[in-house]
């Protein structure tokens, strides 16, 4: 099947620069991916060259099987929500239905209608006067009533209380349950992504660190810990993603494809929010190895 | 696309049409009483003809205020549809963040900013060239009076360059919002850039659109300009060159000169007139009628060897030039456009 | 109609957590054979999950026998869990009862009881496998 999204050395420069370098990806349909990183690292640089707002400077990146922002009906089948949920503070909501209804040929009016219903929304407020958490579903509405194949959100939740942000992520679900849509959104927290997400990136320092089925890094992820040793000591097959050491005792951080076998060590699954975090402080630390290939 | 257009541009189409809705009362009522007055002097006039050389027609000073008012309205007009129509239009959107929102519907940017630059650029020129016709109607009692609508100061607000001044004034805008991204910035740049083309064109464009006419006229007493005699240097010191009436055309210069083009001379005065300037060194001062004949005397010396020449476009060029300089204009706020269309795209 | 909730940091995969309960539900007697558990839809409107997770729950007790999904429009219960024989067991809760006396004569406290009886389980039917 076709990536719904492909990278390829994809990067985007301001000035001297690197907002994104040596991107490449190939994100597979009918997931919900986190796409995760520190803020800075690039991930709104991503999203916005993916939706065509941004032109690359180096490399490429292909929208289901398309080049971004150019045709009509390339446009049509991305929903994109940015960051902080921009709408137009004089329109009412309705107005902003009609908006959609006028720019997308595909637009399901009914779909629309019936989210702010049940958001018990009022149609004829401005949308200036409404809070975080509506805002961010008036504009999920907007995404998902033209029926994306697609849908980008940049850091949705990150501004939202807690209860406006599981009811986001509710509906969000609801929409993939329903229609099938991927889905890939961004946020600088781990946890916000946890229960939605079955693939990840994790983006940091403008770049790619690893990107995967979320089940399958799980599964290829351990803890070692154990008596004092050098890194270099491990098997070839485990690449180390982070080290720390007392007098005694040694943690790594791995990643194999293959059993751990050696008794000497004690192996713990990650979660995700500790797989994410090596990967970070292994960024902090700057490379003592070699910048390690993303495997697909 | 059109129709969100249309709503995007609800408010400020309404406050111009309400606008243009109460001038144009305030002139209907006003025209027709403008009209009458000029139309009864013309009617007391064909009866003793010396009443009309003489005395001024009343129309030149009936509704002063809306005579002053009416050409500023139409001069600032364009000017304020580029600030309110042009600057916003892009530059509102990037700086709410809302072209986040607007580029990533089913519509292309290319396509978002043709419609919006089609409509709201004929929406402008619309209003631009409803409000002179309004005006131009309003005035051309007096028009025909004062036959000074080729004039720099009345060629602005007449015929239909106002409507490629608007054109351009838009197209300004939406330029400057593209790539200031910011509407109060491009508002101001929008004003300034507006105000230096119109007078770049007007000075030094317009007199050379075609190549001006010149026509000799003799020197006389009437005609010639003011002789000034210094009292400390017993000199007569300028010579103003006379005021020439081209009927509704536009007088560009007049020079006094020889037969061979040579300018008039403070010394070829003095030369020709050598009594004139001793009268200021005398302590008894001639009387009126005596200072009357030593002038004509004067003029009727200098006549034999200066002329007035008037350098002048006539008054069967006031259109082709109206065409011509809103031609210029809206050549001007198509390549505008052309570069806004061009940067949004690179972005 | 069954109402599933989360704990996230019990460290059991979501998909698993849905399967216990519903198992736990399917014990208890609230869902019988023929009650249709909550679309995908349903549970991922209350739960902020990803479908995928409880498709993969689905499958998983669709898998072990307990549902059957009929496309278009449901899963269904096929087998129910509860087991009423637990009441007739008589002589079995007598023996466990005078165990259970013994075990406290000899001087073990709750906890003990319940890890020597979980150890013994364990390994007797580790024995069994093997």
């Amino acid at each position: 099947m076709t990536p719904v999204v492909e990278a390829d050395g994809l990067g985007k420069r301001y000035g001297q620069k690197w907002a994104l370098s040596e991107c490449t990806l190939a994100i597979p349909a009918g997931k919900v991916v986190g796409l995760v990183g520190p803020n800075g690292a690039g991930k709104t640089t991503l999203l916005q060259l993916s939706v065509g707002l941004l032109q690359p400077s180096a490399g490429s990146v292909t929208v289901l099987g398309g080049r971004p922002g150019t045709a009509p009906d390339q446009l049509a089948r991305v929903g994109f929500v940015a960051q902080d949920a921009p709408t137009y503070a004089g329109m009412s909501i309705r107005d902003h239905l009609r908006f959609g209804a006028w720019m997308n040929p595909s637009w399901d009016a009914g779909l629309a209608e019936d989210r702010i219903v049940r958001l018990g929304l009022d149609p004829h407020q401005k949308a200036g006067q409404l809070s975080g958490g509506q805002g961010a579903q008036l504009s999920l509405t907007l995404a998902v009533a033209k029926r994306p194949e697609l849908l980008l959100l940049d850091e949705p939740v990150a501004s939202l209380d807690p209860l406006a942000r599981r009811e986001f992520l509710q509906g969000l679900m609801e929409v993939v349950a329903e229609h099938g849509a991927s889905v890939i959104l961004s946020s600088h927290l781990v946890t916000d992504l946890e229960r939605v997400c079955d693939y990840l990136v994790v983006l940091i320092d403008s770049r790619v660190q690893v990107a995967g089925d979320i089940d399958e890094l799980l599964a290829t992820h351990h803890r070692l810990t154990g008596p004092r040793r050098d890194h270099n000591a491990l098997p070839s097959d485990q690449q180390v993603i982070g080290e720390s050491h007392t007098d005694r005792q040694s943690t790594f951080v791995v990643r194999t494809d293959n059993p751990v076998l050696n008794p000497a060590w004690s192996v713990e699954q990650l979660d995700l929010e500790d797989l994410v975090l090596a990967y970070l402080t292994r960024a902090v630390q700057g490379d003592r190895q070699p910048k390690l290939e993303v495997l697909p | 696309m059109i129709r969100l257009t249309l709503r995007q541009f609800r408010a400020e189409s309404v406050i111009a049409l309400g606008l243009l809705t109460v001038l144009g009362v305030v002139l209907a009522v006003t025209g027709p009483h403008l009209a009458n007055v000029n139309s009864a002097f013309q009617n007391a006039c064909s009866n003793p003809a010396v009443l009309c050389t003489k005395a001024p027609n009343p129309v030149v000073s009936t509704d002063l205020s809306l005579q002053g008012a009416l050409p500023f309205i139409v001069t600032i007009a364009p000017a304020l549809i580029g600030i309110f129509f042009g600057a916003p239009l892009v530059a509102r959107e990037l700086e709410a963040g809302t072209f986040r929102l607007a580029w990533t519907q089913s519509v292309t940017r290319r396509r978002w900013l043709a419609v919006k630059l089609g409509l709201i650029g004929f929406a402008s020129m619309a209003v631009a060239g409803l409000l002179t016709w309004m005006v131009d109607w309003w005035a051309s009692p007096l028009d025909a009076v004062n036959k000074n609508r080729f004039d720099p100061g009345a060629f602005g607000w007449h015929g239909v360059a106002p409507i490629g001044y608007a054109a351009f004034a838009f197209a300004l805008g939406v330029t400057a919002g593209v790539l200031l991204r910011r509407t109060v910035p491009a508002m101001a740049v929008t004003l300034v850039g507006f105000v230096a083309a119109r007078l770049a064109v007007q000075h030094w464009i317009r007199p050379n659109l075609a190549a001006p006419l010149h026509e000799s006229v003799p020197l006389s007493s009437s005609g010639l300009g003011v002789l000034s005699a210094s009292a400390a240097t017993g000199t007569v010191a300028s010579l103003a060159p006379p005021q020439v009436n081209v009927s509704n055309g536009w007088v560009l210069s007049t020079a006094v000169v020889d037969r061979s083009s040579h300018a008039m001379t403070t010394q070829a005065v003095v030369h020709a007139c050598p009594t004139y300037g001793q009268i200021a060194n005398t302590n008894v001062l001639p009387s009126p009628a005596e200072m009357h004949s030593i002038h004509d005397a004067c003029i009727t010396k200098l006549s034999e060897i200066f002329h007035t020449v008037v350098t002048y476009q006539p008054a069967s060029r006031f259109w082709p030039f109206q065409w011509a300089e809103m031609g210029i204009f809206l050549a001007a706020a198509l390549a505008l456009c052309g570069i806004a269309y061009w940067w949004l795209r690179r972005q | 109609m069954i109402e599933f909730h989360l704990d996230t940091r019990s460290g059991v995969p979501p998909y698993q957590q849905i399967v216990k309960q519903v198992r736990h539900a399917l014990r208890l007697g609230i869902l019988d054979v023929g009650d249709q558990l909550p679309t995908v839809k349903e549970v991922v409107a209350r739960l902020a999950i990803n479908p995928n997770t409880v498709l993969k729950a689905y499958k998983e007790l669709e898998h072990l026998g307990l549902v059957a999904a009929r496309p278009g429009i449901g899963t269904f219960v096929t087998k129910t869990l509860r087991d009423d024989s637990l009441a007739a067991h008589g002589p079995l809760r007598q023996s466990l009862q005078r165990w259970l006396a013994q075990a406290r004569q000899a001087g073990l406290d709750e906890e003990s009881i319940e890890a020597l009886f979980r150890d013994v389980v364990q390994s007797s039917s580790a024995e069994d496998v093997a």
